[in-house]
């Protein structure tokens, strides 16, 4: 069984088809990047997974490990092991770092049956993925992202990832804003995160993040519709040629 | 010429005739009801508000807000009870420096811990006071909650009974806060109480006080009309906190009237979760040169309450300082009123007054009433005032529903949240964990966390 299985997904938003029929396999263990130009529906197609309802499925099905995405609301997407890093993370004022951050992981381990984790067993380990990530700890006793620098509010996301430990892990445009420093560290966090167990979907416009992220799978998403997959070299070809070609020359032309 | 009034009063019509009735009777029984100042006091307030009446909404001050389901009912003064110490286990506090119950209005010296207070400080029931050392009384009562202004205020002058009385000397700091709780019970008629309290605080001292207002033990129509008079004197530092969380069918008007000497630094800080039809009022008058005034609070609406908050903020001395935020979250038909009144007088040059107010609503039929309101009569000022009305952010409750935390859960953090900004604002740490305890209770019961509820994140 696959760790998630897209087939023929169409999604409408205020009226207009942005998905137009999707397929894509994904085992544990592989990384998946998303490419395409502005518009074309990666981000779309990263929060349906995510489980946000401003999007309708109006045909299609999606299946994370045999179960139906379609059918669970968003903390059931997350605590089954969805994660999506988010392109334009949320500043909460009022919600602190740590709090939020310990409150979802115990969500997510009472869904599953675990005892939830107490403040001595949660810091330890926290402090940990902090180090990883280079991330200061007093940005922990702030809010929410609130008054975080766009790298900080990037890096925040891959710590979360870090903590909650997630089976099928979407970046949405993580590297856009990220100077060079910025991405290496979000890169290797993202990179020690690799495992059989895991997969990963990065969502991306430029092939740069793929320099320090090595995909397996490379897919172009063009107008709703993957027009194109290949390997990490598909990205390369992008990068040098830009996506217009993708649309006319055949799929496999240059494979 | 006061007869007069009170002749005139008595000849006006049915509606006072229970007022004048209630009145006849309690200046009967009154404390001091031989001293000629407060029998003074008491009749002129009363003949006052025989005069004016209950305010209408045709008063600007009273635009968003009616009162005629209290001044259609014929009050009795509520009946003196005698509460069992296990009655008000619910209500015991700890890291207080005293605690004084109130039971109907009436204070009782079982319930409340007045020992081990710091030398300065004295803290004791108006009533006792009132007996005891009358020209201590006589020096600030009165002085400054403005009957003629307000008829409530008026009603509550006629009918000084009971309350708090608190006496901070100079120089003395008293940094654990003295903590009022004022029950109600059920009862079979409609009862009234005045609770009036006098905090007198001498110039370079520090005190806290919270007012509690609660009921026990079911639900009855109750009307609790108090006024507190809090004297700030030179450099002194002064918390007040109100807390109301009657049930649905009391009327809670109240008053804290400040009055800061100066560089003063009083903060008013009121969290409204209870009462069917409440008033907040707050008035400071900064007095002195260099007074510093912060007015916090928050206000949560579920059902058909009526929560209404009128600031009147006086600038009367120069380089003075005032902040008011209030936050309100509102849910089923619930209607919140903000009025922020500034009034800069002309002596009040380098006044900074700040006003922000923040809604939520939770509900198609929640409603805010928000209105700032400035008169600014010196030329050299900074005032600035803002409201926004608002629902929960569709955004911030997929952010957290997408880390795994339960749409409910979501909902409750990021009101939690909203209301933490007033939390924060407030100086003592018991007060704080105190106001945090009881917001999280009243949020497991408001519907608008419920997914069901309203339009919500749709």
């Amino acid at each position: 069984m696959s760790l998630l299985e897209i087939k023929n997904l169409h999604v409408t938003v205020d009226g207009n088809e942005i998905l137009k029929g999707i397929d894509l396999t994904v085992n544990a263990g592989e990384v998946h990047s998303i490419m395409g130009p502005n518009g074309s529906g990666k981000s779309t197609l990263a929060q349906v997974l995510a489980r946000r309802d401003a999007y309708e499925v109006t045909k299609g099905s999606i299946l994370f490990e045999g179960k139906d995405l379609l059918e669970m609301k968003p903390e059931e997407a997350a605590c089954e092991g969805v994660f999506l890093a988010f392109q334009y993370p949320v500043e909460i004022p009022g919600i602190g770092n740590t709090y939020f951050l310990r409150s979802a992981l115990n969500a997510q381990r009472k869904y599953r049956g675990e005892d939830e984790m107490d403040a001595m067993d949660f810091l330890p380990m926290f402090r940990e993925k902090l180090k990883l990530l280079e991330m200061d700890d007093k940005l922990m006793n702030r809010s929410l992202n609130e008054g975080f620098s766009g790298g900080e509010k990037k890096r925040n996301e891959i710590l979360q990832m870090a903590v909650l430990e997630p089976k099928l892990a979407i970046l949405d445009e993580t590297d856009s804003g990220l100077d060079i420093d910025a991405l290496r560290i979000v890169a290797g966090g993202v990179n020690s995160l690799r495992s059989p167990e895991r997969a990963m979907l990065v969502v991306t416009h430029y092939q740069r993040l793929l320099n320090y992220i090595v995909p397996d799978f490379v897919h172009v998403l063009v107008d709703g519709r993957i027009v194109r997959s290949g390997g990490k070299e598909l990205a390369l070809e992008l990068e040098e040629r830009g996506y217009s070609w993708t649309e006319h020359e055949p799929a496999g032309a240059r494979a | 010429m006061r007869e007069t009034a009170l002749a005139t009063a008595a000849d006006t019509g049915s509606w006072l005739e229970n007022w004048l009735e209630n009145f006849t009777e309690f200046a009967k029984v009154a404390p001091g009801k031989n001293s000629p100042w407060l029998k003074r006091l008491r009749e002129d307030a009363f003949a006052r508000f025989c005069e004016v009446g209950f305010p209408t909404t045709h008063d600007e001050d009273w635009r968003f807000t009616n009162v005629s389901a209290i001044a259609r009912t014929e009050f009795r003064p509520a009946t003196t009870t005698k509460l069992a110490p296990g009655d008000t286990t619910a209500w015991r506090v700890d890291d207080v420096a005293a605690s004084l119950v109130f039971v109907n209005g009436r204070f009782d010296r079982e319930l409340s811990k007045l020992e081990n207070l710091p030398k300065g400080v004295t803290v004791a029931s108006l009533r006792d006071r009132i007996e005891s050392q009358p020209e201590e009384v006589e020096k600030h009562l009165g002085r400054y909650a403005d009957t003629q202004r307000d008829p409530f205020v008026a009603l509550n002058t006629a009918f000084i009974g009971d309350g708090a009385y608190v006496y901070v000397a100079r120089g003395v700091v008293l940094e654990a806060p003295i903590y009022l709780l004022y029950l109600s019970t059920r009862e079979v008629a409609a009862t009234m109480t005045h609770p009036r309290n006098l905090v007198v605080v001498e110039d370079e001292s520090q005190v806290a006080v919270i007012e509690d207002y609660a009921s026990v033990g079911g639900e009855s129509v109750v009307f609790s009309n108090a006024v507190t008079e809090l004297v700030a004197g030179e450099s002194a530092v002064a918390q007040h906190y109100l807390i109301e969380r009657e049930h649905l069918k009391a009327f809670n008007v109240s008053t804290l009237r400040i009055q800061q000497g100066r560089s003063a630094n009083v903060a008013s800080h009121s969290l409204l979760l209870g009462g069917g039809l409440v008033r907040n009022n707050v008035h400071p008058v900064l007095a002195g040169d260099g007074g510093e005034c912060l007015i916090n609070g928050l206000f949560l609406g579920t059902g058909r309450q009526h929560l209404d908050n009128y600031m009147h903020v006086e600038h009367a001395a120069p380089h003075c300082g005032s902040r008011q935020f209030y936050n309100g979250i509102l849910d089923g038909q619930a209607h919140g009123v903000f009025h922020g009144r500034i009034v800069v007088h002309k002596v009040a040059q380098k006044t900074d007054a700040k006003q922000t107010n923040r809604n939520l609503l939770l509900s198609d039929d929640a409603q805010i009433d928000t209105k700032p309101q400035l008169e600014i009569y010196a030329d050299d000022v900074k005032c600035t005032h803002g409201a926004t009305i608002g629902q929960i952010e569709e955004n911030a409750l997929f952010y957290l529903q997408s880390r795994g935390i339960s749409e409910v859960e979501a909902r409750k953090l990021l009101l939690m949240a909203f209301a933490e900004e007033c939390v924060e604002r407030m100086q003592s740490t018991m007060a704080r964990a105190y106001m945090q305890r009881l917001i999280g209770e009243h949020l497991l019961f408001t519907e608008g966390i419920a997914p069901q509820s309203g339009t919500l994140g749709a």
